[in-house]
């Protein structure tokens, strides 16, 4: 299981993957937004996305869950 | 002179205004977001309305509740900064239209230099060089490729309605530009509601150099100082070298650059002040150029129509307030310098501290425990924040601008490098350290780089 969390303070602008959608290592799941810029959030392992645990809007801190790999 | 201002922006530059209206004995309006009660520009101002909640387009953008809160405040004039509404016609004819003054170029203009294809056509027709390039909206991915092989590849991909390098990138063949062009029209449209798109040519080992301009008034407003008639005349006062870029943003300017000439330079005052004269230019604003290191020649980018963020290092090397002109300006009186004889002295830096780490420049916001600023001999700090105050992610990540002066280019390297190890910051991660490599740098110390000098210094060969 891989968890994947916020780098930072940030807006959720997009978000591209679904819940239970088999993703490869490298994929883009959220795009984030801080500053004027865009931070696409990466899959880092290959699986099934059991979680998402963001919406379109949402503010995100430093450290919080964005999504679950298993 | 109006006797109160309203300052249409936050952080470091509504504090930079505010501290030449302080001086001028006018009365200054802050106007702030949720996110912003705390900032120092707020404290400062003689009075501050609250306009609306953190995000862009519910305060700084919100141009109807920045009116209704200059008429509120009692404020005769409103200064719009740089970035939010600065290049926003409609904003400016709305403020005039309210009885307010409104501190830049007339709608007019601004409209004339928003878009930059029909900037560029513009100054074609002037005798302004400009680079070769699309003359209308590239419509579709077919049309594009179309104008890439006309034009000849690497192509640079532009938002015509765009500004601070959102959505630009640079191709060197068909696939490239199938996806340039891509995420382009998408940003153009999410960031600037306009999708249309432009196409130049790319130079290779450029520089990006721009000009400050001042029109003065035509007609007989005030003159009552014979030096200073207002006589629609457009002044050009110097360049500043911006080629030190990430992400085709600005990160460190300096004035004179190091890669004009005399000849050239004589060049591209006349050239800016030609484009300035074609939109009947008023007050301040910066002609963009690129300069071709190899052939030491240079094309039209674009022009700011507006206060520039790096206006700091002109300001040093002439000892003109420009923020002083444009208040001067727009009250109908004469500048406060005799225009025929503007001199320069000395190099000025100024290196952009941002909230964001020195490695790969992502974001940090987060709240700042500790702020020390630099002094010296010819330091100057143009901040928006202080310790105790909390960066957040609604806006740009300009913390801070560090501002050197020195008698020659040398020893403004020298007070640079002191004023960077000087200045501390605990929080949010700072590219402090980037600028000391900068300085550091053999490249940058030699004058002889170019808008890809971060990359090579990140080792990135990527553009």
């Amino acid at each position: 299981m891989a968890e994947v969390r916020a780098e930072m303070v940030a807006n959720v602008w997009k978000v591209v993957a679904a819940e239970g959608e088999t993703v490869a290592d490298g994929d883009t799941l959220v795009i984030l937004e801080s500053m004027k810029m865009e931070i696409p959030v990466l899959a880092e392992d290959a699986g099934t996305l059991t979680r998402l645990a963001v919406a379109e809007g949402d503010l995100v801190q430093e450290g919080d869950l964005i999504a679950v790999i298993e | 002179m109006f006797s109160s201002v309203l300052v249409a922006n936050r952080g470091e530059i509504a504090r930079r205004v505010i501290t030449t209206a302080r001086r001028l004995g006018i009365r200054s309006v802050a106007v702030y977001s949720e996110a912003d009660a705390d900032l120092p520009y707020v404290a400062e101002a003689d009075a501050a309305v609250a306009i609306g909640p953190a995000a862009p387009a519910s305060s700084y953008l919100n141009g109807p509740a920045i009116i209704a809160a200059a008429i509120q405040a009692g404020a005769q004039a409103i200064h719009p900064g740089y970035g939010f509404l600065a290049e926003n016609p409609e904003f400016a004819a709305a403020v005039e239209s309210a009885g307010l003054i409104w501190i830049g170029p007339s709608p007019e203009s601004m409209a004339q230099m928003g878009d930059k294809i029909n900037a560029r056509n513009l100054m074609e027709a002037a005798g302004v060089p400009v680079s070769a390039g699309t003359r209308e909206p590239v419509a579709d991915i077919a049309a594009a490729l179309a104008a890439a092989d006309q034009i000849g590849y690497p192509v640079m991909v532009k938002a015509s309605a765009g500004g601070g390098g959102i959505g630009m990138s640079a191709a060197a063949g068909p696939a490239e530009l199938t996806a340039a062009f891509e995420t382009a029209r998408s940003r153009a449209e999410r960031f600037f509601g306009n999708p249309a798109i432009l196409l130049e040519r790319y130079v290779q080992r450029a520089r990006h150099v721009e000009v400050q301009i001042l029109g003065l008034p035509a007609g007989g407003h005030g003159g009552s100082s014979p030096g200073a008639s207002a006589d629609g005349r457009v002044l050009a006062l110097g360049e500043r070298d911006c080629s030190v870029q990430r992400r085709h943003q600005k990160v460190a300017e300096e004035t004179p650059s190091p890669g004009v000439g005399p000849a050239l330079r004589a060049r591209m005052l006349a050239a800016a002040a030609q484009a300035g004269e074609t939109v009947q230019y008023i007050g301040a604003g910066t002609v963009e150029f690129l300069v071709d290191v190899s052939a030491e020649d240079f094309t039209f980018l674009e022009m700011n129509t507006r206060l520039q963020v790096e206006h700091p290092v002109t300001e040093l090397v002439t000892g003109i307030d420009l923020v002083e002109q444009q208040f001067l300006i727009a009250a109908g009186e004469p500048v406060s310098f005799e225009p025929g004889q503007v001199a320069s002295s000395g190099h000025a830096l100024e290196l952009r501290v941002y909230a964001e780490d020195s490695r790969r420049f992502l974001p940090s916001p987060g709240l700042i425990a500790e702020w020390v600023e630099p002094s010296g001999p010819g330091v100057r700090v143009d901040a928006g924040y202080t310790a105790g105050n909390r960066v957040t992610p609604f806006y740009d990540p300009l913390l801070a601008k560090l501002c050197v002066h020195g008698a020659d280019r040398a020893q403004a390297l020298e007070r640079a490098a002191a004023a960077v190890d000087g200045f501390v910051v605990s929080g949010p991660k700072t590219n402090l350290q980037f600028h000391a490599e900068l300085l550091a740098s053999a490249e940058f110390r030699s004058g002889d780089y170019d808008t890809s000098l971060v990359d090579r210094l990140r080792g990135d060969s990527g553009g």
